[in-house]
């Protein structure tokens, strides 16, 4: 009943390997993974590949299916063109342990690092005391799979594998955030801690994140921006602005952490200096198509089915094609730049 | 073979499974202050735990302050028929909500009532309110809570010895393939790494299994590749004994089309609230296959059924709501006499019977799992639906109190899917996660008491070890062997032919004749290619297991002659009061061949048995069993139940 299709499959291990071709057969309504399991029952027995729940709901069969980070079980072979070749390939940002199973332990060495929940001192068991409109915003990111697409398309490591000592993704800050909006953890500094010891301030807000992300966590908006804005909101200090002005960081006392902050003048990582603002823009919720799913990428790809998602872009990308400002705090007389907001927080509420 | 390139390690707790069930296990260990190790068939925090909806059960009162743990306690039996082991199920319901407070302790977000309390819903079986839940993705929480527990505990451990894996070790993606005795006494756990392939011995004197269900033996499935039975197995194999293996939770509806996604539940309500049952001809057959004992209840016209929806005062409800095994015997009917959809089920409609924005208001997440993982839109076509395998009441026979293994194992412990005896002949849903918290506690706690007891370590055998190796390499010895693949997908069409929701004698019979055919098979399967992360080499390992389950499964279920609960007997319809004094316990004898056994239930205590009203016991006791209950003294049934009211104006009609 199936009609024949033709697959290219990266097939290897940590010493090398290759992009092989099949021809297989695909029935009307399967997914990805459907087919990777008929390669495994008639073909290639031994083609490695994770997976559980076949759902959604475990993040286990995450691989980029024509590049594109996507999980296997959600991936509808209806989404392809009849005669089109489906190229899968492993998560690249991982070291490759066989074909599309990769090393994700960088994941859960960064989850460990993170400081878990502290509980309310004297508070017993049973006496929790929560609204649900506090909760719900926590809630939002403990829907995360752990698929890791995230963490694998955030070009900060995807392609620099030296930041990933000093970066922990996008995973472990919805982690920072989910406990920083947390109505009873007993930590105070989340959000410092996510720019001191987790390298937030290396995120340039590219949405990459969000945009591949199954559950449709608003990663960016809802995690990232409010732990950037607020930490500029509790840190900011004229005094401190003004030495940030004149010295450079490694002679600021203290600087660690704050410094991460976006800011108004020279930035994080001086990136973005000089870029254009666009306003006061607010961060946009990314763009849904008519069936209220997105995109993979909104860059339009020159070549679709690259290696990468976004082309052949280097990344960091050039200042000047960074569009996004980040909205400041408000003190309208300082700065040369007149970058204003009426309020530094308001995309949270 | 040499035993040189062997890993090894030394636990005081060897946890396997890193479910609910295995990681509250792992938690209780460590906090005992033993050295813990948890093995994870996947990643950590991949579990099929994930996939629990519902919620977790418990008696909180949050909802409504009627609620207490002697009105759990009798939902849960009559839930499971009254086969329950009452201890566990009287733990269970007891401990329940101290389990889940708990769990806001480790950083929990639970959905919350007014008060700010923890939200309770309502769910089959359940007198009230009762489910602890977040929106519908419960079990994600408590296996993200629970792992992020363990992280906290390693973080302690860093501080303090400056290793995160100092007391507690997870070691993902591990197989273990047997356990490693001395005399009788747990003495470790062999296995093998799946990435690498190569192996690892854990010395530990106390192994808790907590490995899941069996459902991957099955065609039509909810479960993952991972349940696979392998803790029933390691237990029956290591002296364990398993109990109510006859009993396997089908639900009638889980979608059969698109492929991918054959097994997943598509919930009741959507024929609760209007979707009808049709075969290929369009017909609405449910009404074919109302059984005289129901006739009363249930409409025998569409225009009856369908004014029951606005009127269900004055109209007898539709067929389509009879009770789970009813409606899935009708199914299975249907698509035997060739009346089934090309996909093998029937068509469940929605479409026809509302306004889309209907179906999208009341079954918004139905809309959307259809939406998305099928890409249909069930406010235009049908959905197929058929009964897909889901839960497995039996397992591990247990020691209430303890959760260790009976049998002539020492040291072994078992808790959640993979034990038997708390959920009966039926499981409530909601039931599930609560008794994964409730039972893994326990286990880890005995698991650590009993280490703690040994006066000498038990001593594993180094022939034991090369026994062990040889069979894992076995298949792989066998490059031109037979597909694993092929065997599984035989196993599961013998099962689920043969040994499915509705069950004949004659079928069970053949259904043992092909099994031990099978197990001459996979005697002789091959995988090929190499020891890393080779999923046919794993698969290969994986059917041992699962054929000695489903051995056990297809054995108790040829003895029992009723129909109770999990387990239907078409030749055998009703369920019958002798039966319930009677567990069906499976151990494995010298040749490795399963044997069956009666052995008899405990006995309820007084101050239990007495929740009840006796016109509800008569349904279930034997005459014998009822006089005793008659001359019990005291008050009984709502009398007995603080806060009760006792004008049975709140009972619900338990299935």
């Amino acid at each position: 009943m199936g009609t024949k299709r033709h697959f290219r499959v990266w097939r290897g291990d940590s010493a090398g390997g290759d992009i092989q071709d099949f021809d297989v057969e695909v029935n009307d309504g399967e997914v990805v993974l459907d087919i990777i399991h008929r390669l495994q029952a008639t073909q290639t027995p031994d083609l490695a590949c994770r997976w559980n729940c076949k759902a959604g709901k475990c993040g286990s069969c995450s691989m980029e299916i024509n590049g594109k980070p996507r999980l296997g079980c959600m991936t509808r072979m209806s989404t392809f063109e009849e005669d089109e070749t489906v190229t899968i390939t492993p998560l690249r940002t991982f070291p490759v342990i066989r074909d599309l199973v990769t090393d994700v332990s960088f994941n859960y060495d960064k989850a460990r690092e993170t400081p878990a929940f502290a509980p309310p001192p004297g508070v017993a068991p049973g006496d929790y005391r929560m609204q649900q409109i506090d909760v719900e915003r926590s809630q939002e990111f403990r829907k995360c799979i752990e698929c890791f697409l995230c963490q694998n398309t955030c070009h900060v490591v995807r392609d620099h594998e030296d930041n990933k000592a000093a970066f922990s993704g996008p995973r472990s800050f919805i982690r920072a955030a989910e406990l920083d909006m947390h109505p009873l953890d007993d930590r105070e500094d989340r959000k410092e801690y996510a720019q001191a010891h987790q390298g937030m301030g290396l995120c340039n807000i590219t949405k990459c994140c969000t945009e591949v992300c199954p559950e449709h966590i608003k990663i960016t908006d809802n995690a990232i921006i409010p732990m950037k804005e607020r930490v500029v909101d509790r840190r900011y200090d004229p005094l401190v602005w003004l030495g940030r002005k004149i010295f450079r960081r490694d002679q600021l006392n203290g600087s660690d952490g704050e410094s991460m902050a976006p800011s108004t003048s020279v930035g994080v990582t001086d990136v973005a200096k000089g870029a254009p603002y666009t306003t006061n823009r607010l961060p946009e919720n990314p763009p849904v198509r008519e069936d209220g799913r997105m995109d993979v990428t909104e860059v339009t790809l020159p070549n679709p089915g690259g290696p990468s998602p976004f082309g052949d872009q280097t990344f960091p990308l050039p200042p000047d094609k960074v569009s996004y400002q980040q909205p400041g705090p408000r003190h309208g007389s300082l700065g040369e730049d007149g970058n204003r907001s009426e309020d530094g927080h308001h995309q949270t509420h | 073979m040499s035993t040189a390139r062997i890993e090894r390690h030394h636990y005081d707790v060897v946890v396997i499974g890193a479910g609910g069930a295995g990681l509250r296990a792992a938690i209780e260990a460590r906090l005992a202050g033993k050295r813990t190790a948890i093995i994870s068939k996947s990643l950590f925090g991949k579990a099929h735990t994930v996939m629990a909806e519902g919620g977790a059960a418990a008696a909180m009162g949050n909802v409504n302050s009627r609620d207490n743990w002697m009105v759990h306690f009798r939902d849960t039996m009559r839930g499971g028929k009254f086969l329950n082991n009452f201890r566990m199920a009287e733990l269970h319901a007891k401990e329940a909500p101290e389990r889940i407070w708990e769990l806001e302790t480790y950083g929990a977000l639970f959905d919350r009532t007014k008060d700010g309390k923890i939200s309770q819903r309502n769910f089959g079986g359940h007198e009230y309110p009762r489910l602890a839940h977040v929106g519908d993705r419960t079990g994600l929480e408590l296996i993200r809570t629970l792992q992020q527990k363990i992280v906290s505990l390693q973080q302690e451990d860093f501080a303090e010895t400056g290793n995160y894996d100092a007391r507690i070790r997870v070691f993902s993606e591990t197989t273990i393939t047997e356990l490693l005795l001395d005399g009788n006494r747990v003495a470790g756990a062999f296995g093998y790494y799946r990435e690498s392939g190569e192996f690892l011995l854990l010395e530990a004197p106390a192994v808790i299994l907590a490995t899941g269900g069996v459902g991957r033996s099955y065609k039509v499935t909810s479960n993952s590749w991972e349940y696979t039975g392998d803790g029933h197995a390691l237990a029956l194999r290591a002296g364990a004994t398993l109990i109510n293996m006859e009993f396997l939770q089908f639900h009638p509806t889980g979608m059969v089309w698109p492929p991918s996604v054959k097994g997943i539940l598509v919930t009741e309500s959507v024929r609760g609230d209007g979707g009808v049952l049709r075969n290929s001809e369009g017909k609405r057959f449910m009404f074919d296959y109302v059984p005289d004992v129901f006739r009363k209840q249930y409409a025998d016209t569409e225009e009856e059924a369908d004014r029951w929806y606005n009127d269900a005062d004055n109209n007898r409800r539709p067929p389509e709501l009879l009770p789970r095994d009813e409606v899935a015997r009708a199914i299975n009917s249907e698509v035997k006499a060739g009346r089934g959809t090309p996909a093998g089920g029937v068509y469940l409609d929605v479409s026809t019977r509302m306004p889309a924005e209907t179906i999208t208001r009341r079954l918004p997440s139905m809309y959307h799992q259809f939406k998305e993982l099928a890409d249909v839109d069930i406010t235009k076509e049908p959905m197929e639906v058929g009964p897909t395998c889901h839960y497995v009441m039996g397992g591990v026979e247990v020691e209430p109190d303890s959760a260790a293994a009976m049998g002539s194992v020492e040291g072994l412990f078992a808790a959640g899917e993979v034990s038997g005896g708390m959920h009966g002949s039926n499981r409530l849903g909601g039931n599930s996660l609560s008794d994964l918290l409730v039972f893994g506690k326990r286990a880890g706690e005995h698991a650590a008491a009993y280490a703690e007891s040994l006066p000498k370590r038990p001593k594993v055998d180094t022939s034991d070890v090369e026994a062990a190796v040889l069979t894992a390499l076995a298949p792989l010895e066998r490059q031109g062997g037979e597909n694993p693949y092929t065997l599984q997908q035989d196993l599961q069409a013998v099962m689920g032919d043969l040994v499915g929701i509705i069950r004949r004698e004659s079928e069970l019979t053949d259904a043992l004749k092909r099994l031990q055919e099978l197990k001459a098979r996979v005697a002789q399967v091959g995988a090929a290619g190499g020891r890393r992360y080779n999923p046919g080499w794993h698969l290969a390992l994986d059917l041992r297991n699962m054929l000695i389950v489903s051995e056990c499964t297809a054995k108790a279920a040829l003895e029992r002659e009723e129909s109770r609960g999990g387990h239907t007997r078409e030749d055998f319809p009703q369920m019958n009061p002798q039966w319930r004094l009677v567990n069906l316990v499976c151990s494995l004898d010298r040749s490795g061949d399963v044997h069956l056994e009666r052995k008899s239930l405990p006995r309820m205590r007084d101050e239990l048995i007495q929740l009840f009203e006796r016109t509800e016991l008569s349904k279930y006791l034997t005459e014998d069993e009822l006089s005793q209950f008659d001359a019990i003294e005291g008050p009984k049934g709502d009398a007995r139940i603080p806060g009760v009211r006792t004008d049975g104006q709140s009972k619900t009609e338990a299935k």
